[in-house]
């Protein structure tokens, strides 16, 4: 077929596709349906203590029949199942990843090694503090390592997630608003932010205003200062924001904010963009979380877990999660339970204490060169895919961009070729898309963000397969429209899943 | 950035010196500092950060190995420890098989053409949870059981108009209930405790004169934090009118006691630490969420459907997204977004190769063992056992002397004995929270109860 035939059917394609490679339509079936009875996956010792009669134990009432419909699987028979799922995956260690603000990076396997430690793995998060020394003093290590970072005097290493660090960061303010006097009203957030900034200033009680972006696509300083008044308890903003631009007047928002009794909130999701390079807390900001699964390296893992530390200003140290961790004067470490004024606790424990470990393996073995080198060559390279991909497609927002850059599909929908199917044409070329459809302020979005760990071959790569595409929109745009056509699956009806939930598997 | 050194390559970092000078070159500027100014000069930093490294990683697991080292752990030591997390038997092959990068470094599943292997997972993750809670629809993982309640609570608030009040039994897990507490502190939702009666069970007069016409709901945790087990009847004939929620903070208890969905609860949520996955100081851990049908709406998280897709083969997918903070943002039921979904999956592994007979052994094993040490516990002269309820695989112990002693005692001997009940309920001084699971063998029993019985007749002399 000629590059301008567009007469082929892509489902005639498919079909040759299948054809030609017909283990690609056999697909793994559910665990529950290869259980078999008598077949099993594990083994115990046998029981070494005498037996006694249930009936004894635990009266037949509190006792439940079989559990039906569990699985009787061999141990072959769930490893087998376990990798041909794994197969049906893209991954970061497969190649580029490009999801826009998720920070994508190399996941390197010494964070893994270290995080299985038995010491750390087996201990227990209510030990009595003297059995725990090596995990508080991980936490101590940690803490002081993303003060630094951060240029911040506090951080807490509680929350597990970056939602739910704006949330304890959002929770802090109120309570020194309330200590103020008044818990206030409102949080300013910006149009480009992320879904979870409203949602968290939600459950801790505010009202969210919107501000509108202006045309760099950044946080207008004049409708900021008309914005603040004494009812609002903060601004949320991204830094670098959703679109990649670094908000210049930064400095100037804490000051308009602080003047009237407000505090700045710092989304960290982009530190990436200028870990080494800037630190939050010189920048007037009084609260910042920061996401360890995407600026340090822990594994994603499918969706988490993640981490979500956050540091705070002098002003807010009184209200942090409790406990702290502190170190004694004779150098051993404890938990401090002690803050009368503290929000409380953000959940049960110590945090995600695994995903510290291995966040602070990576910080030390990128050492303080290494931290700057991340945001420099993230930055480059995300600037190498904007030269490239320019001329083919619309970049909406023209500022200068830090570690992503956002597309929209301006260029192509004039052939009726949309991000969705952009993103999904991308896949036969062998890359996970970007981040689609977000930020909101952009119609049609594609928001790609590379990191630090792509080599220019694999950048390269990427940008001539968004070229193709492009042409492919102005040759065949029908290909383009019904893609992905190599996948193991390919488009979902995501309606019918919606209009009639099948959420779980029946007999 | 110029007055500094030229930044050395790294392992981490493939583009070197040739690719950055035809990469600046593409792009149009002389330097890489270039592409910062928009940063103003007054926020940049004109050193290096003061942190040490770049360490190889021989002298990473030098330092963290010695780290490591000063943790007493069950290592080297028997361990009784539970209070929310307990040590139970890993297969072997689910960390391996959670190693594969495919899982290990992708993101959530937002593709479901290039993510079918994490969906499907979810997919049956969810099918293990509604089985084994006896409720309707799962969620695909909350943080833990702690945030898993307060998504609970906050669920629950959305039912009803006007509603005010939860009732929380005293015997949930305080640190769940502290953190609630944290969660709804500015809702104008107020927390209502109920104690226990002299058999570690909820007290169920207290709790019917509790569920006033302003509670909307009323949450109870089985095993509770006493290690008694619940009688559920008993408590949905005591709260007839409103949202019921079970804590499950055991996990492997399901194996064998009776799930909560079969006795009139509404929600069921806990941790899934115990399926296999490691103490590890507190977390990750996995949050689960099971609810009737008619509250699939209204729950929080990602949720993975059946469909198809247009050459009709079966496919997951996320669905029901309408629900949460990308689409309804401010109004969304949840601000959760990343989850534990590596967490999930390693419970799921662990849930199919355990199975129907396996998730009973455990849960049998767990019982005969914690029931032999109660036995050997309470025949020690001054050894009671406070609470007369029926146990699963843990319960309290109680000497004459405070606990922190006799556990010190215990450590001596290489036992990691118990948990102080006195951190979470003031004035139980001499009362501690013993654990016992199919890890524990009968030496490790036997040695347990001479070494407490030792203890008590020193500290008698």
């Amino acid at each position: 077929m000629s590059a301008g035939d567009t007469t082929m059917t892509p489902v005639l394609e498919q079909q040759e596709v299948a054809a030609a490679a017909p283990q690609r339509i056999l697909r793994e079936g559910l665990i529950f349906e290869h259980s078999k009875a008598g077949r099993r996956g594990y083994q115990l010792p046998a029981l070494d203590v005498p037996e006694q009669a249930l009936d004894q134990l635990l009266p037949k009432p509190l006792r439940r029949a079989a559990i039906e419909d569990e699985l009787e699987v061999s141990e072959v028979g769930v490893i087998r199942h376990f990798t041909r799922l794994s197969k049906l995956n893209m991954s970061i260690d497969a190649g580029l990843y490009p999801l826009g603000s998720c920070t994508m990076k190399h996941n390197p396997r010494i964070n893994e090694e270290i995080a299985r430690t038995p010491g750390f793995a087996l201990s227990h998060p209510l030990q009595p503090a003297h059995q725990i020394q090596g995990s508080l003093e991980l936490m101590w290590h940690l803490e002081q390592t993303l003060k630094e970072i951060f240029g911040m005097p506090r951080v807490t290493l509680q929350p597990v997630a970056g939602a739910h660090g704006e949330l304890t960061g959002i929770l802090m303010v109120r309570k020194a608003q309330i200590k103020a006097g008044n818990p206030r009203t409102y949080i300013l957030i910006p149009d480009s932010a992320h879904g979870t900034h409203p949602a968290s200033a939600a459950f801790a009680g505010y009202e969210i205003k919107e501000l509108k972006s202006n045309s760099r696509g950044t946080v207008d300083l004049n409708a900021l200062a008309e914005a603040v008044t004494e009812d609002v308890a903060a601004l949320m903003v991204t830094v670098p924001n959703t679109l990649g631009v670094f908000e210049s007047e930064i400095k100037k928002f804490a000051e308009i904010l602080h003047a009237k009794g407000a505090f700045l909130y710092c989304d960290g999701a982009n530190l990436n963009a200028f870990v080494g390079i800037a630190r939050p807390g010189d920048m007037g900001i009084d609260v910042m979380h920061s996401n360890l699964h995407k600026t340090f390296s822990t594994p994603h893992g499918g969706g988490g877990p993640g981490a979500g530390p956050v540091g705070v200003s002098e002003r807010l140290v009184p209200f942090l999660p409790s406990p702290t961790v502190e170190r004694a004067a004779d150098g051993t470490f404890y938990l401090q339970y002690d803050h009368p004024d503290s929000i409380g606790r953000m959940r049960a424990f110590h945090g995600n204490f695994g995903v510290l470990v291995r966040a602070l393996t990576y910080i030390r073995s990128m050492g303080p060169e290494g931290l700057r080198r991340i945001a420099e060559i993230a930055v480059l390279n995300a600037n190498y895919i904007r030269a490239r991909l320019k001329s083919s497609y619309y970049l909406p927002y023209d500022a200068a961009t830090l570690h992503e850059v956002v597309f929209s599909d301006k260029m192509q929908s004039a052939q009726d070729v949309h991000t969705l199917d952009i993103a999904k044409r991308l896949m036969d070329y062998g890359f996970h898309p970007p981040t689609i459809y977000f930020p909101l302020i952009v119609a049609g979005a594609l928001m790609i963000e590379p990191t630090e760990s792509e080599p220019k071959e694999e950048l390269d790569a990427f940008c001539d397969a968004m070229i193709a595409i492009a042409q492919e929109v102005k040759e065949r745009p029908e290909l383009v429209r019904t893609a992905p056509h190599t996948t193991p699956v390919r488009r979902l009806d995501e309606a019918r899943a919606a209009r009639n939930p099948i959420l779980r598997w029946k007999k | 950035m110029s007055n500094l050194p030229e930044t050395p390559t790294h392992r981490f970092i493939p583009n070197a010196s040739e690719d950055v000078r035809e990469m600046l070159a593409t792009i149009g500027v002389r330097a890489i500092e270039d592409l910062f100014a928009s940063i103003p000069a007054d926020v940049k930093i004109d050193r290096l950060l003061d942190v040490p490294g770049p360490w190889s990683e021989i002298e990473t697991r030098r330092w963290f190995g010695q780290l490591a080292s000063r943790n007493k752990t069950a290592v080297d030591h028997a361990t009784f420890l539970g209070g929310g997390a307990y040590a139970h038997y890993q297969p072997a092959c689910i960390d391996q098989l959670l190693l594969r990068a495919e899982f290990l470094t992708s993101y959530t599943p937002y593709q479901p053409e290039v993510s079918q292997g994490t969906l499907q997972s979810i997919f049956e993750y969810q099918t293990h949870q509604s089985m084994l809670t006896g409720l309707d629809v799962a969620n695909a993982s909350l943080y833990d059981g702690s945030t898993a309640l307060c998504e609970a609570v906050l669920l629950a608030e959305r039912l009803v108009k006007n509603k005010t009040k939860v009732v929380i039994a005293k015997s949930v897990h305080p640190q769940y209930t502290e953190t609630v507490r944290t969660y709804v502190q500015n809702l104008g939702i107020e927390i209502v405790e109920v104690g226990w009666t002299s058999d570690g069970r909820v007290d169920g007069e207290a709790l019917r004169q509790a569920c006033t016409a302003d509670v909307f709901a009323v949450a109870i945790q089985s095993p509770n934090f006493l290690g008694v087990v619940e009688d559920y009847d008993a408590i949905t004939a005591a709260t007839a009118a409103v949202t019921k929620i079970a804590v499950v903070a055991e996990a492997t208890s399901l194996g064998i006691l009776t799930p909560p969905g079969e006795h009139g609860f509404d929600i069921c949520v806990g941790e899934g630490q115990a399926w296999g996955v490691p103490t590890q100081f507190g977390g990750p851990y996995v949050g689960f969420m099971v609810v009737r049908d008619a509250l699939k709406r209204y729950m929080p998280g990602r949720l993975v459907g059946e469909t198809v897709d247009v050459d009709g083969r079966r496919a997951y997918v996320l669905t029901l997204a309408t629900r949460e903070q990308h689409i309804r943002r401010g109004k969304a039921t949840s601000n959760i977004c990343s989850n534990e979904a590596l967490i999930a999956l390693a419970a799921n592994m662990y849930l199919s190769l355990m199975g129907k007979e396996g998730l009973r052994e455990v849960a049998t094993q767990c019982l005969q063992k914690a029931a032999y040490l109660r036995q050997k516990l309470s025949a020690i002269a001054s050894v009671t056992l406070p609470f007369a309820g029926p146990t699963y695989n843990e319960f309290v112990v109680r000497t004459p002397f405070p606990a922190a002693g006799i556990l010190g005692d215990l450590e001596h001997e290489k036992i990691l004995g118990g948990i102080p009940l006195a951190q979470f309920y003031p004035g139980h001084d001499n009362d501690f929270l013993v654990a016992v699971t199919e890890l524990n063998t009968r030496e490790q029993i036997d040695h347990y109860a001479a070494a407490l019985s030792a203890a008590i007749s020193r500290k008698r002399r």
